[in-house]
């Protein structure tokens, strides 16, 4: 099937939700494709639109207008693979195959989280901290486990936060930034009241959870599975029992989507304009691909690229006007979070850094780039692409990921011998 | 400080990387120059087999030649080279081919190459997998794959530890009558230089007969035990030469990984490295006729490379007239890996001047240079 669009959205997090409402709002016909089932993205997966308040930065209030706008048309459960040409992108769901045919392009593609490796990393229930609550939003019993949170960023806050809810037992939480960087941030952001309450809110409800701020994990043991997290503040280590290790390192944005299609990228973020155009004519980029700057940010320069998509500059215009003061915070997220020295040397000969091949720190770490590593030890050819490996080795070695190839995610053969003449063509006039 | 060395190899692809083995092997100082990855060429964008092909018989003795030395060298290859002795299936999809194929049963057994018919049932035990519509295939047993940026690096290394020099992330600015000169102003003073710079051969080496070939492959996730053997359509040739047009034709490996390695497709006269989709689509219909339940196979990465073809589709193996300092080992199209063995060891035999196992004239640079004289 072939389907065409005034404007294609990639993308249902709060940036994409907010770009397709903005630009659908003008009048435009817009689709909105994302692989997760429903609208949300990693940030608001799983929200209900009854739940809650409904204030301008509420999953709610932005499901709710998502779903007014007829001009909307939704493709969730989808995932982009391919982008052969200026106009088309290429969707699969299990073997199915469509074309989405844009004028203009807005990519929302968020952020992953950054995974380091360490003695034990890979033993079962050591999870990604956004990972285990995506598994307890999908139904692991989690009720009375032990819980050790570690890494770096708010969202181990926030992944606290709910496994408490659910009845965890968050044993500790290790932040890898030092008291002081915390300090600055919390100064930093009391010009910011709804950062600041939000902030609080965390702190609330992580109350009497052990925080502890310059503290990182250094291995993890178990036989099978998991059994006991080791922590160190760099002068001394403990070890600590749990059933669960929640540990991701901060956010990197997915940019290979925006690479594929040739978008200039600085350094690792999509680099955009104030009006979030790319340096590629007609694709747009909002949220966290183009850096990591927290929700309101996104939802802000995702009606930003939705007015500027839709043709509505000075509206587009107005609005960023007030993206100066999230800048400012989102350059402060990137200070308070900046990962420690002392984490690029965790690794071991034999600690595996790319799970998807099997690969050992000592066999890549003979390699001065990422391109030798890769062709030699096959590090970051799985099917993962590189995503897990190619981000942890970005920090500890510097290294850059070479180009990127399509499929950007791995696709059934057939999907990639789909016949264009053939394919029916869905018009959807505005 | 003087370098002076036996030989100065350019480029560490598998050719140069064989050239630099065999040469130090053979107790001559040498020094290998690569002014990127070891390996990370067309030597990484190719399918890594190691094939005895039939196009001309020059071809064959090539292909054969290097073949044995591989068989030689296999027992000594570490693990992570995935030499996999997987033999290859020339695959006849009517009776029409058939002929053909006992053609090409009856030229490999005469030259001592080991042989089997398969008719169509025999195929279907072989490899399950296939549709049951093709008549038969022509087994050669001893064809390998190998992982080949591996291979190369691991040649390099074992030249190296011998005492060979290398030259990494050095680009060569001029090389002829004994002198190397490198982008970061060292001068290499050598007896011999052998440029094995594959598609960048020419900026060394002038006027050299050589056109870049472009090809698409396709690597899939891991699917263990799906196919055995190296599949190839016997009308690989009559596709894989047409010098006119973009071509494509089926060949498919099985990678000790477990994944599937889908090739092949040719095109003349593109320089752009972009997957270019109805090509990718052409191969994976091609595919489906051979292999109808490939297309539900999950595909992890496609990729470009770059052959380096001439006009006669044999590698150009040998000096280079008016410098005899200057040899030239290129132009191994779509073989390089099947014949960068035999390409060092005939180079050698020029540099000691023995005879070699197989006649040099086919491969000599020098058999184009009449020709243009009366062009």
């Amino acid at each position: 099937m072939n389907y065409n669009f005034e404007i294609v959205v990639v993308g249902g997090g709060p940036a994409g939700i907010a770009a397709a409402c903005a630009a659908a709002e003008q009048g435009k016909s817009v689709a909105i494709v994302d692989e997760n089932v429903g609208p949300g993205g990693q940030v608001w997966r799983g929200e209900r639109t009854q739940q809650g308040k409904c204030d301008s930065t509420s999953p709610s209030y932005w499901f709710r207008r998502l779903k007014d706008c007829p001009l909307i048309r939704q493709f969730f459960g989808w995932r982009i693979f391919d982008a052969p040409a200026f106009g088309i992108l290429r969707s699969e769901q299990q073997g199915e195959c469509i074309e989405l045919g844009y004028k203009r392009l807005v990519l929302a593609t968020g952020a992953r989280e950054r995974f380091l490796p360490f003695p034990g990393w890979t033993l079962p229930n050591v999870m990604g901290a956004g990972a285990i609550q995506v598994m307890v939003k999908s139904g692991l019993p989690i009720r009375n486990k032990r819980v050790v949170v570690a890494g770096s960023g708010p969202l181990l806050l926030a992944v606290s936060a709910y496994l408490r809810q659910h009845e965890a037992n968050v044993v500790a939480i290790y932040e890898q930034t030092s008291w002081i960087n915390l300090a600055r941030f919390m100064g930093g952001i009391t010009g910011s009241p709804a950062k600041l309450v939000q902030g609080l809110q965390y702190v609330w409800k992580t109350f009497g959870i052990p925080f502890r701020a310059g503290c990182w994990p250094i291995a993890v043991h178990g036989k099978d599975r998991l059994q006991s997290a080791v922590i160190s503040n760099g002068t001394k280590q403990w070890e600590l029992a749990c059933d669960y290790l929640a540990c991701g390192f901060h956010l990197v944005p997915n940019i290979e989507l925006a690479s594929l299609l040739g978008c200039r990228i600085e350094g690792t973020v999509v680099e955009v304009d104030s009006l979030q155009r790319t340096s590629v004519d007609s694709i747009f980029c909002a949220g966290e691909s183009t850096g990591i700057g927290g929700l309101e940010m996104s939802l802000l320069e995702g009606r930003i690229a939705g007015l500027a998509s839709a043709g509505d500059h000075i509206g587009a215009e107005a609005l960023a006007q007030q993206r100066g003061k999230m800048l400012r915070f989102a350059s402060l997220l990137a200070k308070t979070f900046a990962l420690r020295s002392e984490l690029k040397s965790l690794s071991r000969p034999d600690t595996i850094v790319c799970r998807c091949e099997d690969v050992p720190f000592e066999l890549i770490s003979r390699h001065n780039s990422w391109r030798s590593a890769k062709l030699h030890t096959r590090c970051g050819m799985g099917a993962c692409q590189g995503r897990i490996c190619g981000t942890a080795l970005e920090f500890l070695n510097g290294w850059i990921a070479d180009s990127i190839r399509p499929p950007i995610f791995p696709a059934p053969l057939s999907s990639l011998a789909v016949d264009r003449e053939n394919l029916v063509h869905n018009h959807l006039d505005t | 400080m003087s370098h002076h060395y036996d030989v100065v190899v350019l480029g560490a692809g598998i050719v140069g990387a064989a050239c630099a083995l065999e040469f130090t092997q053979a107790g001559m100082r040498v020094a290998v120059v690569e002014r990127g990855v070891i390996g990370g060429e067309a030597t990484a964008a190719g399918m890594g087999h190691i094939v005895v092909m039939d196009d001309s018989p020059a071809q064959f003795a090539l292909t054969r030649y290097s073949q044995l030395l591989w068989a030689e060298l296999a027992p000594t290859l570490p693990e992570n080279i995935e030499y996999d002795r997987c033999g290859t299936l020339w695959i006849a999809q009517n009776e029409e081919e058939m002929p053909e194929l006992q053609r090409k049963y009856i030229y490999y057994q005469s030259l001592g190459v080991p042989v089997q018919i398969l008719d169509s049932s025999g195929l279907t035990e072989a490899e399950p997998n296939l549709s049951t519509s093709l008549v038969g295939a022509l087994l050669v047993p001893e064809d390998a794959v190998l992982y080949s940026p591996a291979a190369a690096l691991f040649m390099v290394q074992c030249a190296q530890k011998m005492g060979a020099k290398l030259y990494l992330e050095k680009t060569v600015v001029r090389a002829g009558e004994s002198e190397v000169l490198l982008d970061d102003a060292t001068m290499l003073r050598t007896d011999r230089i052998v440029n094995a710079m594959g598609a960048s051969a020419s900026t060394v080496t002038p006027d050299l007969p050589i056109r870049k070939r472009k090809g698409h492959l396709i690597i899939t996730d891991r699917y263990p035990g799906f196919c055995r053997h190296q599949m190839v359509e016997l009308g690989y040739l009559t596709s894989a030469h047409s010098v006119t047009s973009d071509s494509v034709a089926f060949n498919l490996q099985p990678r000790r990984t477990g994944q599937l390695l889908l090739g092949s497709s040719r095109q003349f006269d593109v320089d752009n490295g972009f997957v270019d989709r109805s090509i990718v689509k052409a191969m994976v219909e091609r595919a489906q006729r051979f292999i109808p339940k490939l297309s539900s196979l999950s595909a992890l990465r496609i990729w470009t490379g770059f052959r380096v073809a001439t006009p006669d589709h044999l590698p150009l193996i040998g000096a280079i007239q008016g410098d005899a300092s200057m040899f030239v080992a290129v132009g191994h199209e779509g073989l390089g890996i099947t014949t960068s063995l035999a390409t060092a060891h005939l180079l050698l035999d020029q540099f000691l001047e023995r005879t070699s196992i197989i006649p040099l004239d086919p491969y000599s640079p020098s058999r184009f240079s009449v020709t243009e004289a009366h062009a």
